[in-house]
């Protein structure tokens, strides 16, 4: 039973690396690496790690295959014949072909070299059926691949890993935010209208806003003109707008120099 | 089955995503295949955890599916970045990382 099982999802996770490398539309593509994760899932399930296979279920083909679709809708996929790719796009000449075709050879040498790595070990234990497992045995967290016993080994022997991976994660989401914001960011149209906070009035010039933490042309700018004796002292009116000299702004320039 | 047999499988879909990161143009492509490569060694962890009966193996596995979301999430906040600035989508065109 666990052997027809284990074909079955083996031959299942085969397929669905295949298709991810060789079908055209990205969205294909990511539905063939579900198909492939969740078959993955039952082969970690028949080498009793039941905890790690639900993981895989819900956050791999859950979570962050979601994210994947998402985005392959967001960008639209182009679709790339596989056929193109071998032979060389129009255009980009022989070069490109010629690299590619001798990529698949250089991974189809790595599948070589695994499997003789994988004959030739002096491993005994490879080609047993592992470790002894008796279902129901020693219970709690004694029990192999239950979340109790992956619990207590993240809890204690692991904690340190635990704590990177959590980092990992923190400074992972900081990145994404940095990368996906608008670009520009604090130099754009919208945002150099200088607008008054409650900081504006207490905190001496030169400290800590945001504009002076990002720098670029909007605080030089701000700088320029507070430096040709413009009134710094006073607060600004909101929506007064102090335009930067690099960026388009609705008021001409001579608006801007002509001071109030 | 014999632990073998998982350590094939995990070979075959190894080799399988490092030919489509070498292959593939698309780099949201290139990003899937390279969560098969995880995969792969994720699934000969899992196996070689049931060959000792030990559970570092495990723990191992889910730190690799971690870095995985985490490669996941900067690679795509890429992928959208250069998308917004019209950039074409293509690992060839995108040889050199200038703004």
């Amino acid at each position: 039973m666990s052997a027809v099982l284990f074909f079955i999802a083996g031959s299942g996770a085969i397929a669905g690396a295949v298709g991810v490398v060789m079908l055209r539309d990205p969205f294909y593509a990511v539905l063939a690496l579900v198909g492939h994760l969740l078959s993955l899932a039952v082969l970690f399930l028949l080498a009793r790690a039941e905890f790690v296979a639900a993981v895989q279920v819900v956050v791999y083909a859950g979570a962050v295959m979601v994210l994947y679709v998402f985005v392959v809708a967001y960008v639209g996929g182009r679709e790339e014949p596989i056929g193109e790719l071998l032979r060389g796009p129009g255009g980009r000449g022989p070069a490109a072909a010629q690299l590619r075709l001798g990529a698949a050879v250089l991974s189809g040498a790595l599948l070589v070299e695994l499997l003789i790595a994988l004959l030739g070990t002096g491993l005994k234990a490879v080609s047993g059926d592992g470790a002894p497992y008796a279902p129901g045995v020693g219970g709690g967290s004694n029990q192999f691949g239950t979340p109790a016993y992956i619990g207590q080994l993240l809890l204690t022997r692991f904690l340190l890993v635990f704590e990177a991976a959590s980092f990992l994660l923190l400074i992972a989401a900081v990145g994404a935010v940095v990368l996906a914001r608008r670009r520009g960011g604090i130099e754009e149209d919208g945002d150099t209208e200088r607008r008054l906070t409650p900081l504006d009035l207490i905190r001496p010039r030169g400290t800590g806003t945001m504009l002076e933490g990002v720098g670029g042309r909007a605080y030089e700018a701000a700088r320029a003109r507070e430096q040709n004796g413009e009134p710094g002292e006073e607060p600004v009116p909101v929506g007064a707008g102090v335009a930067p000299a690099g960026a388009p702004s609705p008021r001409g320039p001579s608006e801007q120099e002509g001071g109030w | 089955m014999a632990i073998g047999w998982y350590l094939a499988v995990s070979a075959i879909v190894f080799a399988l995503g490092a030919a489509g990161v070498m292959v593939r143009r698309n780099p949201l492509v290139v990003l899937l295949c390279l969560e098969l490569m995880l995969n792969g060694a994720n699934l000969a962890l899992i196996a070689f955890s049931r060959m000792w009966g030990n559970g570092d193996g495990q723990i191992l596995a889910l730190i690799v599916m971690t870095v995985a979301a985490c490669e996941v999430c900067i690679g795509l906040g890429m992928v959208v970045a250069i998308y917004r600035r019209r950039l074409p989508i293509d690992v060839d065109e995108l040889r050199e990382l200038q703004g």
